[in-house]
């Protein structure tokens, strides 16, 4: 299984973007070096600010720059990110519609060893309740560079969330995203796994258990958390009518209650939620954290056994 | 613009808010009647800004940071024509573009949106920074509230600044004293505000922020400055010019209803004629001259 940095792919895509258009500025608040921001600082130290630990600033700062015509930026921890800053974010980005990229590493409990402090599992919930916000969570480092381009190109507010630690790779090349589109990673017939992030890989794991069971599962990598793409859930509701979801945050507001608001609504389907289920996390390696809060391949099988 | 005409678009301009807040019937007052004076001169005479063209890339910008002074902004706004006059008349009113605080994408010439404290110091440096780095020279003015200065974010920014030596950037601190629970000492022991800005690397102008000819030589010093912001520490009354307001804490956010609206025009309109008389035994120097 070969790995890659998300957190990398986005500095480079960065440094990358950077070069073509000097309308790019990039904002952080003193963890450069951890979201690989300090590239682009490197490249073009004109166009970089960090912030200082001043998260709140920063994401203010970042409007004022949007306001007057810039494609903006603004970096640091998941956590910090949308709950130090929510006001900010909801007042000058959302309310105001600036065009303000919000890309949080250390999205998830796989943060591990620094503990619930710094594990993000509500950034979804607090940014998907936001009017006018997209929420947009890539699988892989090449799913990362296609997401970092196309929130640059689409004016407007995104936030964009990455994980600490590296990925399995899902995507061979860099893949096409577009805003409200998931992308069916393979068909089945029997359940539809739905996933984001780090726990796409865990879906597509399952999937392949699943098979030598004789169950077919389909596999969605919802990288457009909001919007989301109805299209495509409720034709999986439709023929697989079996739906989980997959996601390393609560169950309460993420991936599992967009895709149940759409279902409830619009086609009760028999579904469950894989996530952290109301409760906070631990310290721990990621892997002794995906097996204590059921997130791994081998839990998801285990839900879907019991519901078909 | 010369000083009588400046007062008397004060005067007009407090009018304005009165009518607006008594038709609204919520709002405001106080501490919109205190940055009269600070952002009459900004507006009509210090800033370079087209009505015509709101979003001029060159023009000045003024981000007004204690937000819910709205109604002094919006009466100066629409008085420059940058939306009908008419809208005054639907502040705060459903389906009508003038909220209760100020907000960027419906309201012709607002820059920011406002409301929630502290937020407008960070935002004018990113406006402040985007002037920078596009070398367009162009001017960014924020006014504070000084209760809103217990917000953390304000230091924040403020440190910001420093940082990035933004001398086109000028604070403006209304400090009226008064807060909705209590005077800015009573609730946050407030002092010493010249030092604590200084010791944040600020250049600090002290004024009393009703008399123009302070406040103009403090933005034309504000403007000299090379490397570092500006705060003018404005010293103000809270409810300026209606005398049952000034100074009282009960009208930080209540508008005045029938007999109190006519009675703080009755006293505005008042204090029109007198200036007009004033200016009328002026001695007229260009007779001299005839």
């Amino acid at each position: 299984m070969q790995v890659a940095s998300l957190r990398k792919a986005y500095g480079e895509t960065l440094v990358e973007l950077g070069r073509k258009n000097e309308k790019i500025v990039v904002l952080d608040a003193d963890l450069a070096k951890s979201t690989h921001t300090y590239m682009f600082g490197e490249a073009f130290p004109d166009r970089f600010f960090d912030m200082g630990i001043s998260e709140q600033d920063m994401m203010a700062t970042a409007a004022g720059l949007a306001a007057s015509g810039k494609i903006v930026f603004a970096s640091t921890f998941a956590v910090f990110a949308t709950g130090r800053a929510w006001d900010q974010i909801r007042i000058q980005i959302a309310y105001s519609q600036n065009n303000v990229k919000i890309v949080a590493t250390h999205g998830g409990i796989s943060v591990g060893e620094d503990g619930y402090t710094h594990q993000a599992i509500e950034d979804i919930a607090l940014m998907r309740v936001l009017p006018g916000m997209r929420v947009i969570v890539p699988a892989d480092a090449n799913a990362t560079r296609a997401v970092i381009k196309k929130v640059a190109d689409v004016p407007g507010p995104f936030y964009v969330r990455l994980t600490r630690p590296p990925l399995p790779i899902i995507y061979e090349e860099v893949p096409n995203v577009e805003i409200g589109k998931g992308i069916i990673l393979k068909e089945g017939k029997d359940v539809t796994l739905i996933a984001i992030g780090a726990m796409v890989y865990q879906a597509l794991e399952a999937a392949k258990m699943l098979e030598t069971m004789g169950i077919t599962a389909k596999v969605i990598d919802m990288v457009s958390v909001k919007p989301l793409d109805e299209e495509v859930l409720l034709e999986a509701a439709h023929t697989t009518r079996t739906i989980v979801t997959c996601e390393d945050h609560s169950v309460i507001g993420g991936l599992g209650s967009a895709v149940a608001e759409v279902l409830g609504e619009k086609m009760p389907t028999r579904m469950y939620r894989v996530g952290i289920r109301d409760t906070f996390g631990v310290s721990g390696s990621p892997d002794e954290l995906y097996e204590k809060f059921q997130l791994k391949a081998k839990h998801i099988v285990e839900k879907v056994t019991q519901m078909l | 613009m010369d000083l009588y005409h400046l007062k008397r678009k004060a005067i007009e301009i407090r009018k304005s808010i009165i009518e607006m807040l008594g038709r609204a019937g919520s709002g405001h007052p106080g501490g919109s009647l205190s940055i009269v004076e600070i952002l009459v001169l900004l507006y009509y005479e210090i800033m370079r800004h087209d009505p015509n063209n709101p979003r001029w890339e060159h023009r000045d910008r003024l981000i007004l940071s204690k937000g819910h002074a709205a109604p002094a902004l919006y009466a100066i706004l629409a008085d420059l024509g940058y939306f009908p006059r008419s809208e005054l008349l639907h502040l705060r009113r459903c389906d009508h573009i003038l909220q209760g605080h100020p907000y960027n994408l419906d309201i012709p010439g607002v820059e920011a949106t406002t409301g929630s404290l502290g937020h407008g110091l960070s935002f004018a440096v990113g406006v402040a920074l985007a002037g920078k780095l596009d070398r367009k020279p162009y001017r960014v003015y924020v006014v504070l509230g000084d209760g809103e200065i217990e917000e953390g974010q304000i230091w924040e920014a403020a440190m910001s600044a420093y940082k990035y030596k933004l001398d086109n950037l000028c604070a403006v601190l209304d400090h009226n004293r008064l807060q909705i629970d209590g005077t800015v000492f009573e609730i946050k022991r407030l002092t010493t505000l010249p030092n604590k800005w200084r010791a944040f690397g600020w250049h600090v102008i002290e004024v009393d922020g009703h008399n123009f000819i302070q406040l103009r030589s403090a933005f034309q010093s504000a403007a000299a400055q090379n490397g570092c912001p500006t705060i003018i520490i404005a010293h103000t009354i809270k409810g300026k010019g209606v005398s049952y307001m000034e100074n009282r804490l009960e009208w930080h956010g209540k508008a005045p209803k029938g007999e109190e609206i006519s009675l703080a025009l009755k006293e505005l309109d008042a204090a029109l004629k007198k200036l007009e008389t004033e200016e009328a035994q002026k001695p007229n120097l260009k007779k001299f001259h005839t």
